[in-house]
């Protein structure tokens, strides 16, 4: 349904684009929503994980027999409780992975391929009893060489993790195994001819570290497998019909026989689309014959959890001396973690999408390490590639002498540009943050010694998804809606104020669940920024079929014909020549007939959403450096992003600062710190300094609204672009505040030290 | 008739073929005359790739019309699709998966 046909649909816009009341908020603020670890049930068990201790190791046996004898030990898994799989990809969150790696990541087979990966697990009567057992499980391991660095990977010499991995993209085709998974490569026009264009040009390579999603609720999972195998599943996820798909492939059963509910979630990030306790709560209960329930430690989470990738991008472009890019060429090479599937695709197709280039190569490589398998994190791989580029952006600026804004103006992509990785953009706002960001009193305010201010931009694709939503009027004419993606940004509020314009109820009047996965059909997870797109999409769907369905009735009880009736503003209306002879019936008057009229009443969206349209936004930064201690303080922070249409603006906003927030994070403090023997040394939030709120300023958020043409309210996604600019923006600042181009992140205290020093910059100049 | 670029490494597997001028109708039919012609791309159509047709990105819909004039690109998936459908044919190959 396009945006025309929606206002002529008879819903009002009342509560869209307000800032109502969050449905989640009371139980949030009182303890009372339930998260992962608060499910209980009678009987249950302690389940806990046996983890590598090697980076790198070959499983030469595994002896369970002395924790099965402990008494309390109702059941120990290891590979030999899990078929294996056979390689095929299957989409796990917003990647591709292979059912084969899946099996392996879930519980270690031949090898052991990190520091943290599964070996085994024990369910237990209680916490004490399962940590003894842990240690009862004798595990011979052979050591192997290990390497973590994604340069070093890529050797022909290195620590090869998987004998049977050739490189894919290559031709003639590899005939000795590689750690390099996959090259890939999007091309446009002529790379050499566009630099011999170039007045100047800008080469540079920069390294990121690994970082984590952060989330603060940790993995949890509580499973109840019956001996006729029906099971029932509690778990922290952003998938919870993935998770069933995952799990029922995994311990062999019908989907049907797998109910999955999803917990309030304290955060997810792309972190949690993959399963990782599920399947192994699942193998014990089915084995002890008793639920049993999971739940990671923080260091857990570090350890055995995914990530994004580490890498190292080079970049290179040319402009004309009036600032028109010519060129742009980049080589990406990404972690994968131990299994093949960084977003290595993703971050090559995003590298130039911001702007109008006609020639663009870049060359992407996706490289195995013994690190945990990486996993989404919000726009997963673009933000690496994007940094890498805008601080070449901001470099020639400063060449050729432009404003940073500007250049980014003239080379912005606009309606009709032709995207690199092909088909050409409808309306983007680009432009738009651009001209915001500009006009604020932030870009205006002056700075002082040591201070210093950067720009970036950034893109994200979204996407739609397979989607199911449903509208039930209950008799009291209240309307309860259920949704299938779970709500880790807004969804409930976002999605009741559709259903309560749609159908013309008050906002407090519509009540929003999240379903499990026996009540709704297929949804896919939410990530992607899909889940307000594609959602309320379902939503108008399923307020249609109430709305046709209230005509209809409405026509059999005046008697007369569809023409002389019409649904508008949460009534049916009599019209023409019947318009004195009936009064108008509300949602409420059929409710109370319902039963008399054909039967419940409700409507169920079954959609694969299609028409996500991109996100672009702009984030301007300034920042202050500590030269005695190379600590850098966020002075002010401003992002200015094109929502389509903002549903629930308050939430539209949290994305924003959240996106940023992270960036930040991401650019100034967080890496994985890896000793010689492969192991990570700061797996927990002491060591691993993520911002927290005395860290950042108030973020302030432009809201942009340039429609999407495909939605009925014009909604784009807008969950994953904010964290793709901070990175470029905050380089692009410390390069103006101290004069040194920042290729490596983070940019923490103990680096920013070193480079002014050896740059002879110090608190005295 | 349409213009079919093939985007990224799928021009490897045409044997650096890249443009095809088809008479595909819908995606569907679009799949099935590239692997008419090349069977080789017939695992990865099938494995997921995202179609942009006018500029107007799809992923996992074989019922979406092509005009007579479009631009249709075919690109690496940017997310993953369906987990269903691709359980239940992959339940069809794989005896092991019994229960």
């Amino acid at each position: 349904m396009t945006m025309a046909e929606t206002t002529a649909n008879g819903s009002s816009q009342t509560y869209i684009g307000t800032r109502t009341i969050r449905p989640d908020g009371v139980d949030k603020v009182t303890g009372r929503a339930r998260f992962g670890a608060d499910f209980n049930l009678p009987g249950q068990l302690v389940g806990r994980v046996l983890r590598s201790p090697h980076a790198h190791a070959r499983i030469v046996s595994i002896d369970a027999s002395k924790a099965e004898a402990l008494p309390g030990v109702k059941a120990v898994i290891t590979r030999d409780d899990f078929g294996d799989q056979p390689s095929e990809f299957v989409p796990a969150g917003e990647m591709m992975m292979n059912y084969k790696d899946v099996v392996r990541n879930v519980m270690a087979r031949e090898k052991a391929l990190y520091e943290g990966h599964a070996v085994a697990a024990v369910a237990a009567t209680s916490v004490a009893i399962a940590r003894r057992a842990l240690k009862l499980i004798d595990v011979k391991y052979e050591v192997l060489p290990h390497v973590i660095d994604v340069v070093q990977a890529m050797r022909p010499d290195a620590p090869l993790l998987h004998d049977d991995l050739f490189t894919a993209g290559v031709e003639p085709k590899p005939d000795k195994p590689s750690n390099i998974a996959k090259r890939v490569e999007i091309t446009l026009g002529d790379i050499d001819a566009g630099f011999k264009k170039a007045d100047v040009v800008v080469e540079r390579e920069f390294k990121t570290a690994p970082v984590h999603q952060g989330y603060i609720e940790p993995h949890a999972a509580l499973a109840s497998v019956s001996e006729d195998g029906s099971t029932e599943l509690w778990c922290s996820t952003q998938g919870h019909f993935l998770v069933r798909a995952h799990c029922a492939r995994l311990l062999g059963l019908d989907i049907s026989k797998v109910r999955v509910t999803a917990s309030e979630i304290g955060g997810g990030f792309g972190g949690k689309t993959i399963i990782y306790l599920e399947p192994l709560a699942m193998a014990l209960s089915r084995k002890a014959k008793r639920p049993v329930k999971m739940v990671m430690s923080r260091e857990e989470v570090f350890k055995a959890t995914g990530p994004t990738s580490g890498a190292t991008v080079r970049v290179k472009m040319g402009a004309t001396r009036d600032g028109k890019f010519v060129a742009g060429f980049a080589e990406l090479k990404y972690q994968a973690g131990a299994f093949q599937g960084s977003p290595v695709q993703p971050g090559v197709m995003c590298a130039y999408a911001p702007y109008d280039i006609a020639n663009v190569k870049v060359i992407g490589y996706d490289v195995v390490s013994n690190r945990p398998k990486v996993a989404a994190y919000r726009a997963p791989g673009a933000p690496i590639s994007e940094f890498a580029v805008e601080s070449v952006v901001d470099e020639i600026a400063k060449k050729l002498g432009l404003d940073p804004i500007e250049l980014r103006m003239m080379n912005a992509a606009r309606e009709g540009t032709k995207a690199a990785y092909g088909p050409k953009f409808g309306p983007i706002g680009l432009e738009e943050t651009l001209n915001a960001v500009k006009k604020t009193e932030h870009w205006n305010t002056p700075l002082r010694k040591w201070q210093g201010r950067g720009v970036a931009s950034g893109f994200w694709f979204n996407i739609g998804g397979e989607t199911c939503a449903s509208l039930t009027v209950n008799e009291d004419g209240t309307v309860s809606l259920m949704a299938g993606t779970p709500d880790i940004g807004g969804l409930r509020a976002s999605l009741a104020a559709v259903a309560a314009d749609e159908l013309g109820v008050p906002y407090d009047k519509v009540r929003p669940i999240i379903g499990d996965t026996g009540s709704l059909g297929f949804n896919f997870l939410t990530g992607g920024s899909r889940s307000a797109f594609s959602g309320s999409m379902a939503i108008v769907e399923a307020a249609k079929q109430i709305k046709n369905d209230l005509c209809a009735r409405a026509c059999k009880l005046w008697e007369t014909k569809p023409d002389q009736v019409a649904f508008e503003h949460g009534h049916v209306k009599p019209l023409g020549s019947i318009a004195e002879k009936f009064k108008p019936m509300s949602i409420a008057d059929f409710a109370k007939i319902a039963g008399k009229t054909g039967g419940p009443i409700g409507g169920v969206g079954r959609i694969n959403a299609q028409g996500a349209g991109p996100s672009l936004g702009t984030h301007l930064v300034d920042l202050e450096v500590d030269p005695e201690t190379g600590r850098v303080t966020i002075l002010r922070y401003t992002v200015a992003q094109d929502a389509g249409r903002a549903l629930h603006p308050a939430y539209v906003e949290g994305q924003f600062q959240g996106g940023a927030v992270q960036g930040i994070g991401w650019a100034l403090n967080e890496e994985y710190i890896y000793g010689d023997d492969g192991k990570l040394q700061n797996a927990g939030f002491l060591d691993y300094r993520m911002p927290v709120a005395s860290d950042v300023p108030m973020i302030d958020a432009i809201l942009v609204e340039v429609a999407n043409p495909r939605h009925p309210y014009g909604v784009r996604g807008v969950g994953e672009t904010p964290i793709v600019p901070p990175l470029g923006a905050i380089a692009n600042a410390m390069e103006n505040a101290t004069g040194i181009r920042f290729t490596e992140l983070p940019m923490s205290p103990p680096k920013v030290l070193k480079a002014l020093k050896e740059r002879g910059v110090s608190a005295k100049a | 008739m349409p213009r079919v670029v093939l985007v990224g490494n799928l021009a490897q597997i045409t044997g650096g073929v890249a443009e095809f001028q088809l008479s595909a109708t819908s995606v569907k039919q679009l799949f099935e005359q590239l692997s008419d012609l090349h069977p080789a791309l017939a695992r990865h159509l099938e494995d997921g790739v995202a179609v942009a047709i006018d500029g107007q990105i799809y992923q996992d819909t074989l019922l979406e019309p092509i005009g007579p004039n479009s631009e249709v690109f075919l690109l690496p998936q940017i997310a993953g699709g369906s987990a269903s459908g691709d359980y239940s044919r992959r339940r069809a190959r794989n005896p092991a998966c019994t229960k």
